[in-house]
């Protein structure tokens, strides 16, 4: 290194050095520690003669239980199936919005600002206004099905219909993605409709050749955020159903930190962690090992 | 925002020609409208979806308690969406509610807000502009690193850093659970997703200004703190106004670090307050709902533009 290399070098580690501490103390140290702990006996509370709490190394006995663990796999179970749900079902709705509020029409931004508006809206209080939508017997779901003679469901309160409910609701939210598709739809440059067209292309094949493909890296993007997004869903669930009824509605996050902050079985928790962090990261790794057959980056 | 140029309707439909062959012209117009048509008609029943519950969530705030549940044990079955009487005392009831401390949650989120905002947009500009502007050998592997750091879920570190905390009051006199740092302190060491929004701004920010300055005599942080920081204002705004969403709406945090009831936030004293008298007084718990959401959407109208440019850009990770 040259001295001018080397004075950057200080200089550079100094500029990003509050992130890098933030790094080690928030996110690399916590998550060794967790490996950690995953392998231990421990509770937070039992303090030894010192007064210091104790984790007592266990080996692989967390991960043992886990394995045999009917609630793990409920938990598992449950997630998935939201994540089935909710995902793909939120993927079609915001793409297909995003295609209608990009279409040069009045008041676009009129029904942009109502399409993005729930996006804002605090989880509790969205917890709040659809625990009282899906209300059994007052909530304006059931009462608009009552006025045409149709006895709805619990909603929220029937094993059935709550992880299908939830997974309505969430659809709610889409706001966000939607403006990040929009800004995906607007960087496709014209010239290439313009030769699809002359090619002959109609609408349909212009939107599948041309605008899906241009916007694939935009799906991609939003498909893994919403993926980590949906693999740790916790409030919705927490708030409105506690994961109930029967269960039905108890997610894997929920679980988790029952785990740690009500029965105080920390290491048990930082073993559920670490599991959930692999199969996040192994889900990303198959979503980006997909990517090359249908992400298309211009100019690359 | 701004109406999109009339290019952009090849996003979608295309059904502009680019040289219209005579007689065709009529048909493609009427096909054109016919299209603008259905898309009206796709958004409206769309925004109808997206509308209903803020309108049911109003109407309900202002009804009373038995236009909400009739005692009489039969439900209604008539939709009211004007209430009749109209009851603006139900959000007056809210403030001054006994179980529902809504002066003391609103005072304990906004200094939570304050000293999170405060620090992660100081501190994730100065990364930023580490990242942008100075060229250093590691850089690239840091950033990357930064970035995959975006993907590790809280819940994964909750546990530890739970833990972490806990040893940091046990060994030194800062006393960290029960307290308000826990939520405010991590973001002074700056978050990924802030670092990331700055530095796109700062790449877009020509290298002549910083050379000029470093060849009038300027160090680092002077370049830093006099010339980039005032031309970062809109991003350091979308930064900020991120991060105070971020704790106006955070559930988790405060649900796993906060203990006594004093120091609740609007979020969990709203959950708290809905499972301990929740399932009977609905008009109130909407009023409820509407004021934790109320300041959101003013600070969306305040700050649309530079709103919707904040989320456009996190998408350009890509």
């Amino acid at each position: 290194m040259s001295s001018r290399e080397r004075q950057n070098f200080v200089k550079g580690l100094l500029f990003v050095s509050p992130w890098l501490i933030g790094f080690l103390v928030f996110t690399l140290v916590p998550v060794g520690l967790s490996l950690y702990y995953s392998f231990c006996d421990f509770s937070l509370i039992e303090r030894d003669t010192a007064g210091k709490t104790q984790a007592i190394w266990v080996g692989t006995e967390n991960y043992r239980q886990l394995f045999q663990d009917r609630e793990f796999y409920r938990t598992l179970k449950n997630t998935g199936l939201y994540a089935i749900l909710s995902l793909p079902a939120g993927m079609l709705v915001s793409i297909g919005l995003a295609l209608m509020l990009n279409a040069p029409i009045r008041g676009q931004a009129i029904y942009r600002t109502i399409i993005f508006l729930p996006s804002l809206v605090p989880v509790v209080a969205s917890a709040m206004v659809w625990m009282w939508l899906f209300n059994a017997r007052l909530g304006f779901f059931n009462q608009l099905l009552a006025t045409i003679g149709i006895d709805g469901p619990a909603w929220i309160g029937d094993k059935k219909w709550a992880l299908p409910a939830l997974a309505m609701m969430s659809l709610w939210g889409v706001g966000n993605t939607v403006v990040i598709y929009l800004a995906g739809l607007q960087d496709i440059p014209r010239d290439l409709y313009e030769a699809a067209e002359i090619d002959g292309a109609g609408a349909i094949r212009r939107l599948f050749n041309v605008t899906l493909p241009m916007l694939s890296p935009v799906i991609f993007f939003n498909l893994i955020m919403a993926l980590i997004g949906t693999l740790q869903v916790f409030a919705l669930p927490f708030i409105m159903t506690g994961g109930g009824p029967e269960r039905s509605t108890y997610m894997y996050t929920q679980y988790l930190y029952e785990k740690a902050f009500a029965y105080l079985q920390m290491g048990y928790a930082s073993a559920m962690a670490w599991v959930q962090l692999l199969i996040i990261l192994g889900l990303t790794a198959f979503a980006f090992w997909t990517s090359k057959r249908w992400v298309h980056y211009q100019g690359r | 925002m701004k109406r999109s140029p009339p290019e952009l309707d090849y996003a979608i439909r295309g059904t502009k020609s680019p040289l219209p062959q005579r007689g065709q012209v009529v048909s493609n117009r009427a096909r054109k409208s016919l299209n603008r048509l259905s898309v009206h008609l796709g958004l409206l029943l769309c925004c109808l979806g997206f509308g209903l519950p803020f309108a049911w969530m109003l109407s309900t705030s202002l009804k009373t308690l038995d236009a909400v549940s009739p005692t009489d044990g039969a439900a209604s079955h008539s939709i009211q969406f004007i209430p009749d009487p109209v009851v603006w005392q139900n959000y007056a009831n809210v403030v001054t509610n006994e179980k529902l401390d809504f002066p003391l949650y609103t005072r304990n989120t906004l200094i939570i807000a304050v000293l999170a905002v405060i620090g992660n947009t100081l501190s994730s500009a100065v990364v930023a502009y580490g990242f942008a502007k100075i060229k250093f050998k590691g850089r690239g592997v840091l950033f990357s690193i930064m970035l995959a750091t975006m993907m590790i879920p809280f819940p994964v570190v909750m546990v530890s850093i739970f833990t972490l905390f806990r040893f940091i009051g046990d060994y030194t006199p800062l006393q960290m659970l029960g307290t308000f740092r826990p939520l405010w302190l991590p973001a002074w060491f700056g978050s990924a997703f802030s670092i990331f929004l700055l530095r796109q701004f700062f790449l877009t920010l020509p290298d002549d200004l910083s050379e000029a300055a470093r060849i009038d005599g300027c160090s680092e942080l002077g370049i830093f703190v006099r010339v980039m920081l005032p031309l970062a204002r809109p991003a350091l705004a979308v930064v900020a106004l991120f991060t105070f969403m971020g704790v106006w709406n955070d559930f988790l945090g405060p649900l796993v670090y906060l203990q006594r009831p004093e120091q609740y936030t609007l979020a969990l004293g709203l959950q708290v307050f809905q499972s301990a008298h929740g399932g009977t007084q609905w008009n109130m718990l909407m009023a409820a709902s509407v004021l934790v959401i109320v300041p959101v959407i003013l600070l969306f109208f305040l700050t649309q533009r530079t709103f919707i440019q904040g989320i456009a850009t996190t998408g350009m990770k890509g």
